[in-house]
């Protein structure tokens, strides 16, 4: 099949690619869950075109998954500065709540809406921990806690509908014969991948995780940044929220985007970034959302009961997070050859 | 102390004992005062049960003590030891969790006040602690859509389940219920089952899945535990290039507005109704209670079942 002829040589290359970076744990658990699905999973890679677009569980995954794959971009940067986001699930339930109260207004005002109120979530989140120095997790369980009551308020506690074109298409239409929303996060990621790589942004980032005060004492601007990086996980939020609303048609504040920050977190340290700051893994956080998509769209597949489901993802989870601990490889290689002289310096993205 | 002020002081005491004697006396023959605590306001559903029974009593010029626990049980315990002591006739209550209300019922019952429970039960060893509880019986809900449904598809269906939130009460009785009524039919049975959190999104995202498998072709029947899975599944099946209400039928439970605009359109079948609208129904309780009658332990509460046909006219008079 054509989905073979594609998928699997790419797989391959990327591993091979990758055969000496941190992405590589993160791709081959992708790459044996894909081969699972593959072999014993009936259907799971039927893919036709429908109505001029692909449809089958793959793009189900890709559309799905988008969700968490905006977030885990945001969130990454700001775990590189040593900090967290808990607040993300929080904002996407206000900014679909914006969108869904402006949608009748004009398209522009409902997503610049939805995005501005996120902008502002992730910049009260900034201000808190870089101005006021309170610790990340702290300041922005603050907005966890209280952002979903402000999305109530915004939706009177109702699920607010909406049937505008675009704002349908945000998390439904197709580009290409692909799901809108891959184009949407591949944009952000090389948006993001562009700020951090090409400029010395994504190093002062690492130095600012390293030792903050190190990184202050040669000059970098460590609390600007470190607002910067919030603010933009807000917007990711936002970007996310947007796409959840738009993919059921509504604003539902109650639920939308809830325990997706744990989500996201999951992701970016499956992607090989530690929590403790520092180096951080981009595109690796991209693959450790596509991993919890397609583990969930398999335990749906495959009829694992909700109840049950957490189990088998946990054992995943657990496996790749083991594989990549320092400690453990270490072990494993000293079982292999006698007393390893130095551990091998890892490149990056 | 003077004879004069002992004078006054007795007749003060007079025209006191007399106030509290009259105003218990009105209170106990005529208007009783009620004391109730919520559960919180989570849900539009929510939001219109407190409305039928703040706007029931304003009607009935009942003085209505209204308590919102915020989803807590200390709150909850901390409004009812109030209602104590404010002497309320009636207390009801919707329990927030089963357990732990031992203690705090027996204060109210020592105390003398009779308590009705309103759409939630709890545990305890002693049933005498409370009057009655009324409330939805979540099994006849799932009974009442799996008749429809045998009916409608003249006992013929494969059915794909939208199961609420594992392990709530709904849940496991919306399904045992369902598969009683469907029990005895040999060309109805369920191929996929699996839980959609009783969410729009998670409704959507599993019906998808379901499309998809290789049994997914022969789906012809949705069942979902609330009326957003099946909204949210409505949006997955119409990506599918299929026609929901057409190709699959869909029967749902809770009877929200949204469920009333999908059966219009043509997108829904039937929605079996949750009445949040219970205030009339409690008020009456409360009279028999303080008319001292004997009630059953359990009264449920009055509910419809909504097809196609009766959506457009039922719509206008929805309130949540």
């Amino acid at each position: 099949m054509i989905v073979d002829l594609v998928l699997w040589p790419t797989l391959a290359a990327l591993l091979w690619v990758n055969r000496r970076r941190p992405l590589l744990w993160p791709l081959v658990a992708l790459a044996l869950l894909l081969l699972f699905n593959r072999l014993f999973t009936p259907g799971f890679f039927a893919l036709e075109i429908r109505d001029g677009r692909l449809y089958g569980t793959l793009v189900d995954v890709l559309n799905q998954g988008s969700k968490v794959m905006l977030l885990a971009l945001g969130m990454t940067l700001v775990i590189a500065t040593g900090g967290v986001d808990l607040s993300v699930g929080a904002t996407m339930a206000i900014a679909g709540a914006v969108m869904a109260r402006l949608a009748g207004v004009s398209i522009p005002v409902a997503l610049g809406g939805g995005l501005g109120v996120a902008l502002l979530a992730g910049a009260w989140n900034g201000l808190l921990v870089s101005a006021f120095r309170i610790q990340p997790i702290i300041a922005t369980l603050i907005l966890m806690v209280a952002g979903r009551g402000v999305a109530q308020l915004v939706t009177d506690g109702q699920i607010i509908n909406f049937e505008q074109p675009a704002l349908v298409y945000l998390g439904n239409g197709s580009l290409l014969g692909l799901p809108f929303t891959l184009a949407l996060v591949l944009g952000m990621f090389a948006l993001t991948a562009l700020l951090v790589r090409r400029t010395a942004l994504g190093l002062f980032i690492e130095a600012i995780g390293d030792n903050e005060t190190a990184a202050r004492f040669t000059g970098l601007p460590a609390r600007p940044v470190k607002f910067l990086v919030y603010v933009f996980a807000g917007l990711c939020a936002g970007l996310a929220g947007l796409v959840a609303a738009s993919n059921i048609k509504s604003a539902d504040a109650n639920h939308i985007g809830l325990y997706l920050e744990l989500d996201a977190i999951l992701a970016v340290v499956v992607g090989g970034t530690a929590l403790t700051g520092g180096r951080f893994q981009l595109a690796g956080s991209l693959v450790g959302a596509l991993l919890i998509q397609t583990l969930g769209t398999t335990l749906y597949a495959r009829n694992v009961g909700a109840d049950v489901a957490t189990v088998p993802k946990a054992i995943v989870i657990l496996a790749v997070c083991l594989l990549q601990s320092p400690v453990l490889r270490a072990k494993l290689a000293s079982l292999r050859r006698p007393a390893p002289t130095a551990l091998r310096k890892e490149g990056s993205v | 102390m003077t004879p004069k002020f002992t004078s006054r002081l007795l007749a003060a005491a007079g025209l006191f004992a007399s106030l509290a004697f009259t105003s218990a006396h009105v209170a106990a023959a005529e208007k009783p005062v009620v004391g109730f605590s919520q559960i919180g306001a989570e849900s539009a559903w929510r939001t219109a049960n407190t409305d039928s029974i703040k706007g029931e009593a304003a009607k009935r010029g009942i003085t209505l003590k209204f308590a919102d626990a915020q989803q807590k049980q200390e709150n909850q315990i901390k409004a009812l030891r109030s209602f104590i002591a404010q002497d309320v006739d009636v207390i009801a209550f919707s329990p927030v969790v089963e357990t732990g209300w031992e203690p705090v019922l027996r204060e109210i019952k020592k105390a003398g006040i009779p308590v009705i429970l309103t759409d939630r039960a709890v545990k305890v060893s002693d049933p005498s602690l409370y009057v009655t509880f009324v409330g939805s019986d979540f099994v006849e809900e799932g009974r009442r859509a799996g008749k429809w449904l045998v009916e409608k598809t003249k006992g013929q269906a494969v059915i794909a389940e939208l199961v609420g939130t594992p392990g709530s009460a709904p849940a496991i009785d919306r399904k045992k219920g369902f598969e009683e009524a469907i029990a005895g039919q040999a060309g109805m049975k369920i191929i996929k089952s699996q839980s959609g959190d009783f969410t729009r999104a998670k409704g959507k995202e599993v019906m998808e899945t379901f499309l998809k498998s290789p049994e997914g072709k022969s789906i012809n029947v949705l069942y979902a535990h609330n009326d957003d899975m099946a909204l949210g599944a409505i949006q997955a099946i119409e990506e599918a290039g299929l026609k929901p209400g057409t190709d699959i039928v869909i029967v749902s439970i809770d009877g929200v507005k949204g469920a009333f605009e999908a059966m219009v359109a043509g997108k829904l079948n039937c929605t079996v109704e949750c009445n949040p609208l219970i205030g009339a129904q409690l008020f009456d309780l409360v009279a028999d209670v303080v008319a001292g009658k004997t009630l059953p332990k359990r009264i449920a509460v009055e509910e419809g079942i909504y097809d196609q046909s009766q959506a457009a006219a039922a719509l206008p008079s929805r309130q949540y």
